[in-house]
């Protein structure tokens, strides 16, 4: 049997979602952007919650998420995201609200109303993208770039002395009352990509539900400002990243 | 024996040539064009041994584009 | 029907005219002298009644970012603030204005720069007039002089801002906020039914049915071409507010000889300074503008015609008197008198200063 003959409408085990449209991403050759995008395309798509979906974006490379998954988008100032989310489900308690955010956003100049959101149990869902390094300005340290990775404001490697420690913002989230579901996961494996799947499907129904606050950590890469090929960049995560942002369930109070 | 025969369909124009679908794929089926380019400047994803396809749509799962449609068919 | 009457302050009177109006959302953040906004609403409850939210934020920087979001959603939402506060507000009412949102933010003035005095001061002039934040844009400003403006102001302020899809500003100073005073407060209204908003701003973010396009709010756009005619449309906005919605209040300015122009709570200070005046043959009138932005040029320009001379009296350095200087063009002595550090003059010293400024007008 050729291709051709197995092509067919009726033989289709898997396309992209409607939801993700045919608008070509700006994301450099091989961002994980591009799959996470791809995944809450599916699976709001399956759950069918499109109408009760708001998503809000950030500042950095996924500025224009709202381009590319045809649902209702909020675009936030840099780091106030889980501000946004939580005035858009207080004033909107039946909708499904979650915020994209990279390290930067999320973890350096948002990190105020990270805690406070996931503090107060806002039941919104929280994607989080921690590639180590600010993508959209060209590379510079964010506040999970690794001891010793080399960025454009750290050329000689990250040094504890001057720039801190790696800040695992998950770990801290798990400590409060408000979360019910923090998860690290990656997109690097067909897998990884699955598990992924499944734990934004879990805090995407935490928010429906009023659960409280969920995130889901994505340890990504960025090759442009790793300076790799997508693949090294898989196996430099696998070997890097993954020793200080380990992958699994930090913390799930949602019974089984 | 039930045989699984698969095929894959890649959207040439969205793809960036980021090689991870050639990675991912067990069977070997995909690489990247070695000289032809598309519309972007692009080396795309093609199945160079389209045979082999088990459908398992593990490139289709990895790729940041969205480019790839995977067909399956169980030959008995 | 009959009046509801109370007796309040100012500050509280914002807060049950925004329930009233059928407010969807406030969201705040304590600094003084305007604490009793947040709460009088924590303390009234709405969301048992109305179901208007209300929450004390993090900080006013997340507190606006709040207020961007429920507007983009189509509600009614507002914030309230005092001067330092106001100032970590700006980037977000700058995102406000881009967005093309409705929404209202409350400043009850007191001293400055820097963290400056818990007293009051009308030195936010400037900041509320002149755009604040970074870009080009204007907010459509109301200075109360009463707890009574107080209350009407709120809705006055959203339904402008709602007009014109543009942020509107009670710029009060912290005397107007503490002081009580007889209010009528408007009768309750209902908030808007979701359909009603989805009728009414077809924009709003609400979650996308089946029969739309998405709906994005953004304040990004990378195509100059496109970023220039964004801003085209803003400022053909402000034209039209200008054209439009230009508010102030006269006091014995038919035969006056010189005028007096302030705003807020000083302005009936001055109205008594006037007064004394009066009882002794000197001629001065008052021009209150109601609206700091749009600004009554015009009206000045004609009266700078009839005048002998003008004085601004502000809790500040002097800073509308740049705006009643553009609109007189020199044609008459234009000058300042003000108290700073958050002391406010009384009608006595008010008086003392025009006729050191203006000493032939003394009769």
């Amino acid at each position: 049997m050729t291709a051709e003959e197995i092509i067919k409408p009726e033989n289709k085990v898997y396309a992209k979602p409607d939801l993700l449209n045919d608008n070509h991403m700006h994301y450099c050759p091989g961002c994980s952007h591009g799959v996470v995008h791809r995944l809450i395309a599916e699976i709001v798509e399956e759950m069918g919650i499109a109408d009760k979906t708001i998503g809000i974006a950030p500042v950095g490379c996924a500025v224009f998420a709202y381009k590319y998954v045809d649902i209702d988008w909020i675009e936030a100032a840099h780091g106030r995201a889980p501000a946004i989310a939580t005035a858009v489900k207080r004033l909107n308690p039946s909708r499904m609200v979650f915020t994209y955010q990279g390290d930067g956003d999320l973890a350096a100049i948002g990190t105020c109303e990270t805690i406070h959101a996931a503090n107060r149990g806002e039941n919104i869902a929280i994607i989080f993208i921690n590639n180590g390094i600010y993508g959209m300005t060209g590379g510079q340290m964010a506040p999970t770039t690794l001891e010793g990775m080399k960025t454009s404001t750290t050329p000689y490697g990250r040094r504890i002395d001057l720039n801190g420690y790696p800040l695992k913002i998950s770990d801290l989230l798990v400590q409060l009352d408000g979360t019910c579901y923090v998860t690290r996961q990656a997109v690097h494996t067909p897998a990884a990509v699955r598990k992924t799947k499944a734990a934004i499907k879990q805090a995407f129904l935490n928010s429906m539900e009023g659960r409280g606050t969920s995130l889901v950590e994505i340890v990504s890469t960025c090759n442009s400002g790793w300076k790799m090929s997508p693949v090294e960049s898989n196996k430099w995560m696998e070997e890097n990243m993954f020793a200080k942002y380990p992958l699994g369930d930090l913390k799930n109070t949602v019974k089984k | 024996m039930a045989k699984v025969k698969g095929a894959v369909k890649i959207n040439q124009e969205r793809c960036k040539g980021c090689d991870l679908c050639v990675v991912a794929c067990p069977v070997d089926v995909l690489m990247l064009q070695p000289k032809e380019v598309n519309d972007r400047g692009y080396h795309y994803a093609f199945a160079h041994n389209h045979e082999a396809c088990i459908g398992c749509a593990s490139c289709a799962t990895v790729c940041p584009d969205g480019c790839i449609e995977v067909y399956r068919v169980t030959i008995k | 029907m009959e009046e509801d009457v109370r007796l309040m302050k100012g500050n509280e009177a914002i807060a049950h005219a925004a329930i009233r109006y059928g407010a969807d959302g406030y969201f705040g953040y304590p600094i003084t002298p305007q604490s009793e906004i947040l709460e009088t609403l924590e303390a009234e409850m709405p969301w048992e009644t109305t179901g208007m939210v209300v929450l004390q934020a993090e900080s006013e920087v997340a507190a606006i970012n709040m207020v961007y979001a429920g507007a983009a959603c189509g509600k009614a939402v507002f914030t309230s603030s005092s001067s330092p506060g106001v100032s970590l507000k700006q980037e977000g009412i700058s995102y406000i204005a881009a967005g093309e949102l409705p929404a209202l933010i409350v400043n009850v003035m007191r001293g400055g720069p820097g963290l400056g005095t818990i007293h009051p001061s009308q030195a936010d002039y400037f900041q509320a007039t002149k755009g604040g934040g970074h870009g080009d844009y204007h907010l459509i400003v109301l200075a109360p002089s009463s707890v009574q403006e107080m209350a009407d102001f709120v809705g006055l302020g959203f339904d402008l801002a709602f007009k014109y899809r543009t942020p509107a500003m009670i710029l009060a100073d912290g005397i107007v906020g503490q002081m009580m005073e007889k209010v009528v407060l408007p009768p309750q209204r209902p908030r808007r039914t979701d359909e009603e908003i989805a009728a009414q701003c077809p924009w709003a973010i609400t979650g996308r049915p089946a029969t739309r396009k998405p709906n994005v709010m953004t304040t990004l756009e990378l195509d100059s071409y496109q970023m220039e005619r964004n801003n085209e449309r803003f400022q053909r906005t402000y034209r039209l507010i200008e054209q439009n919605e230009v508010r102030y209040q006269e006091y014995y300015t038919d035969d006056a000889e010189y005028l007096i122009v302030a705003f807020g709570s000083i302005a009936r200070i001055c109205l008594k300074s006037i007064e004394e005046a009066r009882k002794n043959g000197v001629k001065i009138g008052l021009l209150r503008p109601i609206t700091l932005w749009p600004f009554a040029y015009d009206r000045i320009a004609e009266l700078s015609k009839q005048v002998k001379g003008m004085q601004c009296v502000e809790l500040n350095a002097g800073q509308m008197i740049e705006d009643v200087r553009l609109a007189v063009e020199g044609r008459v002595p234009v000058t300042h008198f003000g108290r700073l550090g958050g002391i406010v003059p009384n009608p006595n010293e008010v008086l003392e200063s025009f006729y050191s400024q203006f000493p032939t007008a003394k009769k």
